[in-house]
C-alpha cells in the first residue's frame, strides 16, 4: 500500500491540495515574516488558533471558522498593545498565555472527543473536507491579493522603516495590515501541521531561501518552492510510510532544506561578496 | 524655480512635544545650492526639523514653506538620507533594491522589470561609485559602501532639497570625506540645497555656507567663523563653553563638563583618528 493505493482516495487528494494551498501563502509571507523579525508572532499567533478553535467549536460546531476570527482578534490585540517594537515580544507573549489560559478553560465545557481539539495542535490534515478546501484556497487568495499590492511599501517599510516613513510610506498601517495577513495565514496553515508546527511552513522555508540569495524576488519564490515540497512531499512520503504522522514528515523536509541551505549558503553569498569587494576598496584608498 | 520662492523658508516657527518646546521663533531660509549644518546637543530638535520638512511632524507655530508649498507626507521633491544602519547579515535585500526604494518603494504593487528603471538604478549606482558592490547584501557592506548607496537611494528621485541625518555617524575618516564630497557634488552640480543635521561640524567645514546650532530651545544661525566662537556657543549653552581653532578644526571645550556628547567629545574622537 504506498502512494499509488492512497491517491485515489479523495481524502488524499483533499490532503494534497490543501497543503499545496497553505504552503504557498507560508512561502509568500515567510521572508517578510523574517525581515520584520516577527517569528514570535507567527508562533503566538498559530498557538491562539486552539483557542478560537475550541471556541469555534463550542459555539458552532466550526473549528476553521473560530480559529480565524480567533485570528483576527489576536492580530488586533498585538497591534495595539505591541506598537512599539520593543515592547511587541512581551505583549505577544502576555497575549499567548492569556488566550492559551482561556482555551484550556474552554476545552472544559466541549463534551466531544478531546481529539478534535487535539487535532488543532497537530494538525488534521487527512479531515479535510471539499468545501473546507474551497475556503483554504479563497483565504490563499485574498493574502496573495493584499500582499501583492502592498508589496513593494512593505518590502521599504520592513527594510528601511526611516526612510520609507520620509518617502510617505504610511509604515504603522502596514505593519498591522501585514499582521491581519500573518494571522490568518497561521490559522490556516494549522489547519494541516498544527498550530504547534506551523512554523515549518511559515519560517523554515523563508530561512533556508535567504542563505541561498540576497535577490528578495528570488528568495520569495524559492521559500515559495520548498514550502510546498516539504507540505507535499511530506505528505507523499507519510503515504509511503503510514506509521508516521504526516506533519512530522513536513517538518522533517523543511528542516532538511533548511540544513542544506545552511551548508550551502555562505559559498554561495561570499563568492558575490568576494567578487565585488575588491575594486571599491582600491577606489576608497586613492580617494 | 530659483528667483521665486525659497526652497525652504521657516518664520516663527515652534514646535512642542508634550510640555516641552524644542525650539520656538525659529526663522531660517535656506537658498539654492546653499549647504547648511544643524548642529546642537542630542535632543534639541535637529532631527525634528527635519520631520517638520519632511511633513511628518506639524509645527506648534509659525508657518514653513518648501518652494512656496506647505510641507506633505511622501513630497517627490526631498532628497532624504538617514545614518548608517546595522542590517542583518542574511537580510535579503542587495545594494541595487535599497537604491531601487528611491524609484518605486513607495508605490503600491509589485516591482515591475523595466529596463527603464534598472537603467536609472544603474546610473545612480556608477554615479556614487557602488556598481561593485551593487549585488552583494547590504548587510555584509561597510557603513562607508551603505553610505554611498543611501546617496544614490536619495538623488534618483531628482530631489530639489536633500535633507541628511547624521549621514556620517559612525564612518571612518576616508569614508566621511568620501561621503561628504559626494553630497557636495550635488549640491554644485544641481543647485540642490542640503540640510545637513550632524553631531560632527569638522568632516563637513569646508562645504558649510551657514550653521544652524540648536541648544535647549535657543538657537544661532551665521556662518561658521560667526557661530562658532566662544561668545556665542557659551551664550547658547549659558554656560562657560571655549571653541579653539586648531588647523581649520573648530573644537569646543567647556569647563563645567556639561556639553552632553558635543563638538567636545569628539574632539576627542578625532584625536583618535587623526594621522
Amino acid at each position: 500500500m504506498g502512494i499509488g493505493y492512497y491517491l485515489q482516495f479523495p481524502f488524499a487528494q483533499h490532503a494534497l491540495e490543501a497543503a499545496f494551498i497553505v504552503a504557498i501563502s507560508c512561502g509568500l509571507i515567510g521572508p517578510f515574516v523574517i525581515t520584520r523579525t516577527m517569528s514570535f508572532a507567527v508562533h503566538g499567533t498559530s498557538e491562539l488558533a486552539f483557542t478560537g478553535a475550541v471556541a469555534g467549536l463550542l459555539v458552532a460546531d466550526n473549528p476553521l471558522g473560530g480559529a480565524l476570527v480567533g485570528a483576527l482578534v489576536v492580530a488586533a490585540l498585538i497591534g495595539i498593545l505591541g506598537q512599539r517594537a520593543s515592547e511587541r515580544d512581551s505583549s505577544i507573549g502576555v497575549i499567548l498565555a492569556a488566550g492559551l489560559g482561556l482555551g484550556v478553560f474552554l476545552l472544559g465545557y466541549y463534551h466531544g472527543y478531546a481529539s478534535e481539539a487535539l487535532n488543532i495542535l497537530f494538525g488534521n490534515i487527512f479531515g479535510i473536507s471539499s468545501s473546507q478546501i474551497l475556503l483554504l484556497g479563497l483565504i490563499a487568495i485574498a493574502v496573495a491579493l493584499v500582499l501583492t499590492a502592498i508589496w513593494r511599501p512593505l518590502l521599504f517599510a520592513s527594510v528601511d522603516p526611516d526612510v520609507a516613513q520620509a518617502r510617505g510610506v504610511h509604515t504603522g498601517l502596514l505593519g498591522i495590515v501585514f499582521l491581519f495577513v500573518l494571522a490568518v495565514t497561521v490559522t490556516e496553515a494549522a489547519q494541516i501541521v498544527g498550530t504547534l508546527l506551523v512554523l515549518s511552513l511559515a519560517i523554515t522555508p523563508a530561512a533556508a531561501a535567504q542563505r541561498l540569495s540576497a535577490n528578495p524576488f528570488v528568495v520569495t519564490l524559492l521559500s515559495i518552492a520548498m514550502a510546498v515540497a516539504a507540505a507535499d512531499g511530506g505528505l507523499l512520503l507519510s503515504f509511503q510510510f503510514a506509521t508516521v504522522k504526516p506533519s512530522v514528515l513536513i517538518v522533517a523536509l523543511s528542516f532538511a532544506f533548511y540544513v542544506v541551505a545552511r551548508l550551502v549558503g555562505p559559498a554561495v553569498t561570499s563568492r558575490r561578496r568576494h567578487r565585488s569587494v575588491a575594486p571599491d576598496l582600491a577606489e576608497l584608498s586613492r580617494g | 524655480m530659483t528667483g521665486a520662492a525659497p526652497p525652504v523658508e521657516l518664520r516663527g516657527a515652534a514646535v512642542r512635544l508634550g510640555q516641552r518646546t524644542l525650539w520656538s521663533g525659529l526663522d531660517l531660509t535656506v537658498s539654492e545650492g546653499e549647504f547648511l549644518a544643524v548642529l546642537g546637543p542630542n535632543g534639541t530638535g535637529k532631527t525634528t526639523l527635519l520631520k517638520v520638512l519632511l511633513g511628518l511632524v506639524p509645527l506648534s507655530e509659525g508657518t514653513v514653506r518648501l518652494h512656496g508649498t506647505p510641507p506633505r507626507r511622501g513630497n517627490p521633491a526631498l532628497g532624504y538620507m538617514p545614518q548608517q544602519q546595522a542590517f542583518d547579515r542574511t537580510l535579503p535585500i542587495r545594494g541595487r533594491d535599497l537604491v531601487r526604494f528611491g524609484v518605486d518603494g513607495h508605490r503600491w504593487g509589485l516591482p515591475r522589470h523595466l529596463r527603464a528603471t534598472r537603467r536609472r538604478v544603474d546610473n545612480a549606482l556608477a554615479a556614487v561609485g557602488a556598481v561593485s558592490y551593487a549585488d552583494a547584501p547590504v548587510g555584509l557592506l561597510s557603513g562607508g559602501e551603505q553610505q554611498r548607496l543611501r546617496i544614490a537611494q536619495a538623488l534618483l528621485g531628482d530631489p530639489a532639497v536633500l535633507l541628511c541625518d547624521e549621514p556620517l555617524l559612525a564612518l571612518d575618516l576616508a569614508s566621511q570625506r568620501a561621503v561628504t564630497r559626494l553630497i557636495d557634488e550635488r549640491r554644485r552640480t544641481a543647485g540642490t540645497p542640503v540640510v545637513f543635521v550632524t553631531h560632527e561640524v569638522n568632516p563637513v567645514l569646508p562645504y558649510v555656507d551657514r550653521i544652524l546650532y540648536l541648544v535647549r530651545g535657543r538657537w544661532a544661525i551665521g556662518a561658521p567663523a560667526e557661530i562658532l566662537t566662544s561668545e556665542r556657543l557659551s551664550a547658547l549653552y549659558g554656560i562657560g563653553v571655549d571653541v579653539v581653532k586648531v588647523r581649520d578644526r573648530y573644537l569646543v571645550v567647556s569647563a563645567e563638563d556639561e556639553l552632553p556628547t558635543e563638538p567636545g567629545a569628539h574632539a576627542h574622537h578625532e584625536r583618535g583618528h587623526a594621522h
